[in-house]
């Protein structure tokens, strides 16, 4: 029995099937999930993926996270759920005050998307676990709006309690504050992430397979538990 | 507010309508009282005049266009499913996938409002490849500017750039490839063209018919509104005083949100084979999809306009007639399958209305508030609109212009002259790196991306399982075009041609983009009837059909022509996208041979224009059946994995190729050149590529070029930090890289 893995698909979504491609790619059943219908269909972990849900007008994330299947996903992420946010997904999950901070316009004001080397400075989530610390990676970063933001007091303890995932290196794409790329929750089960790992899979189609670990780390962790 | 019905029409025969500021002649109005037997309402006044308008009616090009079909290369017969005329051609790849593509311009939007311009641009072509039956897979973009330093090209670049990012990547399409390129005739008219592509089954294909009477008549997507209307606001304000002049916004205004649910609302309906008959609504918006569906199906159709959903009440019927409002689909749905039809809708939110139904009337019958205002044989609106013939005359100066050599001009001729030269060249906006604007696309989206810009073809994954793939290359020259349009448009064709077989893929079938001046102007015409009889020609001979594609006219400033330029897609099919090419070199100590055969030829060349502002003499001599033996051998040794590399010459000559190899690849190269340096770094003869080999596989490589029929040279080994040619000069990489990446960040932030 592998574990099931669920990606959220909001109107808008678009890298939705990508990520349902990276979980059937290290072994996990992936499960699509419908952002009307609440119920998480029993799997064992989520993503909320890329794109523009209901095309980021409003607030990137800021609709999406009132979606009926967030509900659901909220209170079982404050249960221990690991959930996974890539780009969107990390937008809806700083809406939803899952995670801390917010994610605003590049400081270069453009749309960029970059083979960006980043350094994981946290392998102890639910969806790090699989690589070293310290690892340089290198997986695509693509956003109109990636600049992490957040007040001094919540950076500094995101850096006290060890609670910056991986950071940019080599140069930041997009101008955020001490280069963050993503973060994690107290409890370690919840990361957002402004890269996709989910297209860095395989080198056919992406720069390199180190996103891969991303996945296998979030199954080891749940066929381990 | 009296309405202008038919009954009204046929008892106020000597009213006035407006149909010259709606762009009709006299004759043509002339001739749709002919058809109606009555003066035309002012509804049918509407569609008459946006159908039978150039854009939508071809009538200039038509004659010309023709030769598409005449001159069919025997194999079309074999991959072709659907041809010309529909929304867009459709390919057979193998393994029971159907792949459909097609590049549109864009080009006047653009430069009003090159944000939204561009964006609809890109969002109009992918519902042409949605209304075919097929999931889009994605985009690329074929872009041309006025001087890259000019005052308005800051204003009309980063618009399109942006607008073509901003709608792409919100649908979720991959931006694989392209071209963008400067030239002072472009200043008042930059040409912003799309294309897309997409895949289907071949049981999959949809077409744009409304057959069986009975069937409903379904818009769904978006509310109509006031915007792109254009000349039908003259119109209601005409026939309507009591509500004053109206303004609205000419350019459509793009919702890419709005498209992405449209798109995944339609697969769903698609894949329950639900519609007897699909059109999307692009220019002419309701007059051309009700006109078209009805022509190509039963015959009639009754449409209610009343029940078209609106975003402004206000709209008269004429406006709602013409209106351009993006995001919209018409189908014809059976009535049992209604019900199901409006089931998937909702579960995406999308506004669906039956607003008629298919009858077998012969007429097209639209009503508002209960009253006929437009009854006419759809046909007559949709494909029997006026047809000219018009005058041709070879342009005056052409001779002059062929006669003002390139070889007349001073060349370099010492070592460090060269190194300049090169610097030169690299760094100009033509030829510099890309990146500014390609990274605003997203490449990776859909996770299919096996090859993207800046290398020669985009390459898409289609099957997962098989590794069944697809590569598309977009290229155009307008200089060589101005030389000599029908080589001119042969090298277009020549060089995507080219593109698509260096990254590996056997090019099958292509789209064209045709962006020319007026032409009202005979030596406008000109230069497109030779472009089309070249690439007609060009076709037939390299046995790849044309599929479909699209013709731009008046593209001019005042009344100077832009330089014509036939843009060319072609598209490839590769067995396994893990053997496609990409133009790095790879590792050290492989081998770099030169395929082809380089000769003296610089008009119209990068050089010429970059160091001179020349544009003179002869484009290059086009020799296709030397591209089909290139073609034919970097197809075969890519599926043999005989090569690391391969890159097309074109632009910039065999200097410019290096530099891109080891640019990409990140690893320098050492050539040795023989003859003349100046003409062997930057003649732009056809049919070359540059490839880089294996020390183990360059003996085998080299037997199989000579089975071809491909000569081959030597040049050299990869390696190093530096690009060095033996006894005249090397330049670190790091300086080439900089010279190539600094020019757009510096122009334009």
């Amino acid at each position: 029995m592998t574990a099931r893995i669920g990606v959220v698909t909001f109107p808008g979504s678009l890298d939705d099937r990508d990520a349902l491609r990276a979980a059937n790619a290290v072994g996990a059943q992936a499960v699509s999930l419908w952002h009307k219908d609440p119920s998480l269909h029993d799997v064992d972990a989520v993503v909320l993926p890329g794109g523009f849900s209901y095309g980021d007008y409003l607030r990137c994330g800021a609709i999406s996270r009132f979606s009926p299947v967030m509900e659901t996903v909220i209170s079982a992420a404050r249960d221990g759920l690991p959930v996974l946010g890539i780009c969107n997904g990390f937008q809806v999950l700083c809406e939803a005050h899952l995670l801390p901070g917010a994610l605003t316009r590049n400081s270069h004001l453009h749309f960029r998307c970059k083979d960006q080397a980043l350094r994981i400075e946290n392998n102890r989530t639910a969806w790090t676990s699989g690589y070293d610390l310290g690892a340089r990676v290198v997986i695509p970063v693509k956003n109109g709006e990636g600049l992490y933001v957040a007040d001094a007091h919540t950076l500094d303890a995101l850096e006290a309690e060890g609670r910056i995932v991986a950071r940019y290196i080599e140069g930041s794409p997009n101008g955020s504050m001490r280069d963050i790329a993503g973060v994690t929750n107290e409890a370690g089960n919840v990361v957002g992430l402004m890269p996709h790992p989910e297209h860095a899979i395989d080198p056919l189609t992406g720069p390199s397979a180190d996103g891969l670990a991303f996945f296998t780390s979030v199954l080891k962790s749940l066929v381990a538990a | 507010m009296s309405i202008d019905s038919v009954s009204n029409a046929e008892a106020t025969p000597d009213v006035d309508l407006p149909f010259a500021e709606l762009g009709l002649k006299d004759d043509e109005y002339g001739r749709i009282r002919e058809i109606l037997g009555r003066r035309p309402t002012s509804c049918e006044l509407a569609m008459y005049s946006v159908m039978w308008s150039e854009h939508c009616s071809y009538k200039s090009s038509r004659k010309h266009l023709r030769q598409f079909g005449e001159k069919v290369p025997p194999q079309a017969r074999e991959i072709l499913l659907v041809g010309m005329g529909e929304n867009a051609g459709v390919v057979d790849i193998g393994q029971g996938y159907a792949v459909t593509f097609k590049a549109e311009s864009h080009n006047h939007p653009s430069y009003v409002e090159p944000y939204q311009g561009a964006a609809t641009g890109v969002g109009g072509i992918v519902r042409d490849i949605l209304t075919m039956g097929a999931r889009p897979v994605g985009v690329m973009d074929s872009l041309r500017f006025g001087p890259a330093d000019a005052p308005d090209t800051h204003r009309v670049l980063p618009g399109v750039v942006a607008g073509i990012g901003g709608y792409g990547n919100c649908l979720g399409l991959p931006n694989v490839g392209g071209e963008v390129a400067f030239d002072p005739s472009y200043y008042g008219n930059p040409l912003v063209n799309a294309l897309s592509v997409g895949v289907m089954r071949t049981d999959g294909i949809k077409l744009a018919t409304a057959p069986g009477p009975g069937n409903k008549v379904i818009l769904f997507g978006a509310r109509t509104g006031g915007d792109g209307i254009g000349g039908a606001s003259v119109l209601a304000s005409a026939t309507f005083e009591a509500e004053g002049e109206r303004k609205r916004p000419a350019v459509q205004v793009g919702d890419p949100f709005a498209e992405k649910v449209l798109i995944e609302c339609c697969l769903e309906i698609f894949a329950e084979d639900l519609v007897a008959g699909i059109q999307d609504l692009g220019a002419a918006g309701l007059s051309c999809a009700t006109s078209e569906l009805a022509s190509a199906g039963t015959g009639g159709m009754r449409v209610v306009l009343d029940t078209v959903p609106l975003r402004d009440p206000t709209l008269a019927p004429e406006e709602i007639l013409m209106s351009e409002s993006q995001e919209r689909m018409c189908a014809i749905v059976e009535p049992a399958k209604v019900q199901r039809f409006m089931e998937i809708c909702a579960k995406w939110d999308v506004t669906a209305t039956v607003i008629g139904e298919v009858t077998d009337s012969g007429r097209l019958q639209i009503f508002w508030r209960d009253e006929l205002v437009v009854d006419v044989p759809p046909r007559t609106v949709a494909h029997e609109g006026p047809v000219y013939d018009r005058p041709i005359a070879r342009p005056a100066d052409l001779d002059a212009l062929n006669a003002d050599d390139a070889s007349a001009l001073a060349r370099p001729s010492s070592a460090p002259e060269l190194r300049e030269t090169l610097l030169r060249l690299v760094s100009s906006p033509n030829l510099a790196d890309k990146s500014w604007v390609t990274d605003q696309y997203d490449r990776y989206v859909l996770g299919n991306t096996a090859l993207a810009m800046p290398d020669d073809a985009g390459v898409i994954r289609v099957d997962e399982t098989t590794n069944l793939g697809i590569a598309l290359a977009l290229d155009g020259n307008g200089r060589y075009t101005r030389l000599d349009p029908y080589a001119g448009a042969q090298l277009a064709l020549a060089e995507a041609y080219r593109n698509v077989a260096a990254s590996g893929a056997r090019p099958v079938a292509i789209t064209d983009c045709l962006n020319f001046g007026s032409p009202e102007d005979p030596e406008v015409m000109w230069q497109f009837t030779e472009a089309i009889r070249g690439i007609a020609d060009g076709c037939f001979t390299l046995g790849i059909p044309v599929t479909g594609g699209n013709v731009s006219f008046y593209n001019q400033t005042g009344s100077t022509p832009i330089n014509p330029t036939p843009v060319v897609g072609v598209l490839g099919v590769i067995d396994d996208v893990a053997r496609r090419l990409s133009i790095g070199f790879k590792a050290d100590g492989d081998e770099i041979y030169l395929l082809g055969e380089t000769h003296d030829e610089f008009g119209g060349s990068e050089w010429a224009h970059v160091v001179h502002a020349h544009l003179g003499g002869r484009p290059p001599a086009v020799d296709l059946a030397a591209e089909q033996r290139l073609a034919g051998l970097l197809v075969e040794a890519a599926a043999r994995r005989a090569l690391a590399s391969a890159h097309d010459i074109s632009d910039g000559g065999l200097a410019q190729a290096l530099v891109e190899s080891c640019l990409r690849g990140g690893v320098g190269a050492a050539v040795t050149l023989a003859g003349d340096p100046f003409v062997a770094l930057f003649s732009e003869s056809s049919a070359r590529a540059v490839v880089s080999v294996s020390k183990a596989d360059a003996e085998g490589f080299s037997q199989l070029a000579s089975q071809h029929g491909v000569a081959l040279t030597r040049l050299g080994v990869v390696g190093g930090s530096e690009l060095e040619v033996a006894g005249q000069f090397a330049v670190p990489l790091a300086d080439l890289r900089a010279a190539s990446t600094g020019v757009f960040p510096a122009i334009f932030g």
